[in-house]
């Protein structure tokens, strides 16, 4: 979707705010947010895409007035109400909380260490061909679905070579929607300063696109 | 310069709404309740992130190709395995690919669609890297941001963003600093910064390591 989310290229958001020695997380309430996505993952209640959709079909305006771990509290929030695994009346405090319906895969202490480091890639089981080979000029089609979609507006409808071929991985634009992996080969597509925003010189932008953002140039 | 701060001052960052404690605990007690979420494995998460995974990870395997031709190689041909055999994997971190700094190219990282950043190397990505100053400006006027973080790049050499819309991490490779001859990994490790792996910065110089 064209969304608030889609930052690159945009103008006005003011300097880069480093911070010395920073610490992991600014507010306690930040650092009870963060540990609810592995469990909310393992769970089984979202794939990392629906999770990203749901913070970018939050409002445009909250979505820049509030931080990141904000976004997460908030895809939570919506995720849980949307599949039922919560009520509003229960997040209120208005309802007695009622067991879950299903039986729920909780991760438990003893499976952190194993679900960190394992984690869960997106890479495919099987490879899957794809049309392009390193050095091949592409071009973008210009999508603008009201969905899920890793495009970047700033790379719609330009020309760039295949830089790597990263293997097949499953399909963003379908697994946002609950339509399975559908998997694809990604490529790093690079492209020229020059092609994207139309300033001379020698600087680049790779972008990681699938293999159905793109036709032949 | 960019507007470096300390933790007395005000935030540019926007401050979440009064009432953001209150959500989160209202979710997290609902989670407890509901038998969702395990509250041991909640700790152990934060632990592991708050104290466990950071950017000293990635100063290894940086210093680690510095130090060692062969395992350099392995580093840039599969990323992923060649992190993994300094024990490193996982989380936001399944599918890595390193990127190298030459006399031609430096490189930098973003992701402009959310926040995407390689935990098991980087740890948990700073609040500028996931702000929209950073994800907006840093594929349209790259050599403006370096700037900003002290860095300039001569203009005949090649800035390369690699903007990480998909499941693969990036991490970049520094180039290794004049001087350093028969320093140990341990000593070389020093060098490395956080900023200097996302590209928004260059490894400590021999004579500035404390």
């Amino acid at each position: 979707m064209n969304g608030i989310h889609d930052l690159g290229g945009a103008h006005g958001h003011g300097p880069i705010a480093a911070e010395i020695d920073e610490p992991v997380f600014h507010h306690d309430w930040e650092r009870r947010v963060f540990p609810l996505f592995a469990s909310l993952y393992v769970g089984g209640y979202f794939n990392v895409d629906e999770f990203r959709h749901t913070i970018e079909r939050m409002d445009p305006a909250h979505y820049l007035q509030s931080s990141y771990y904000e976004h997460w509290l908030h895809a939570f929030e919506t995720i849980l109400l949307e599949k039922g695994v919560i009520s509003a009346a229960e997040l209120r405090g208005t309802a007695t909380p009622t067991a879950s319906a299903q039986p729920a895969t909780v991760l438990t202490a003893d499976m952190v260490e194993a679900v960190v480091l394992g984690g869960a890639s997106a890479r495919a089981a099987e490879d899957v061909p794809g049309r392009f080979k390193v050095g091949d000029r592409v071009r973008t089609k210009n999508l603008n679905p009201a969905t899920h979609i890793r495009l970047p507006r700033y790379a719609r409808d330009k020309v760039g070579s295949i830089e790597i071929v990263h293997g097949a991985f499953a399909f963003p634009d379908s697994m946002a929607h609950g339509q399975g992996e559908q998997p694809q080969q990604v490529y790093a597509v690079r492209f020229s300063a020059e092609e994207l925003w139309g300033v001379a010189g020698p600087d680049t932008v790779c972008i990681d696109l699938w293999d159905s953002y793109l036709e032949a140039a | 310069m960019s507007h470096i701060h300390d933790h007395n001052h005000p935030h540019d960052h926007t401050e979440p709404p009064e009432d953001i404690e209150l959500r989160v605990k209202a979710l997290e007690s609902l989670l407890l309740e509901k038998g969702l979420v395990d509250p041991a494995a909640l700790e152990a998460l934060i632990d592991t992130y708050e104290h466990k995974v950071g950017p000293r990870n990635g100063a290894q395997v940086v210093a680690r190709a510095w130090s060692d031709p062969q395992y350099r190689r392995r580093l840039l041909e599969d990323g992923t395995a060649a992190i993994a055999e300094l024990g490193f994997s996982g989380v936001q971190g399944e599918d890595m690919r390193v990127v190298e700094n030459s006399a031609q190219v430096h490189n930098v990282t973003v992701c402009t669609l959310c926040s995407c950043y390689p935990w098991p190397t980087l740890g948990l990505p700073p609040a500028w890297y996931k702000s929209a100053p950073y994800r907006s400006r840093i594929v349209i006027d790259p050599r403006g941001v370096l700037a900003e973080f002290g860095l300039t790049i001569p203009a005949d050499k090649e800035v390369r963003v690699w903007d990480s819309s998909a499941e693969l991490r990036y991490l970049v490779l520094p180039e290794r600093p004049a001087g350093t001859d028969g320093w140990s990994e341990a000593q070389l490790a020093e060098l490395v910064t956080r900023d200097s792996m996302i590209g928004t910065g260059l490894p400590k110089a021999p004579g500035a390591a404390a």
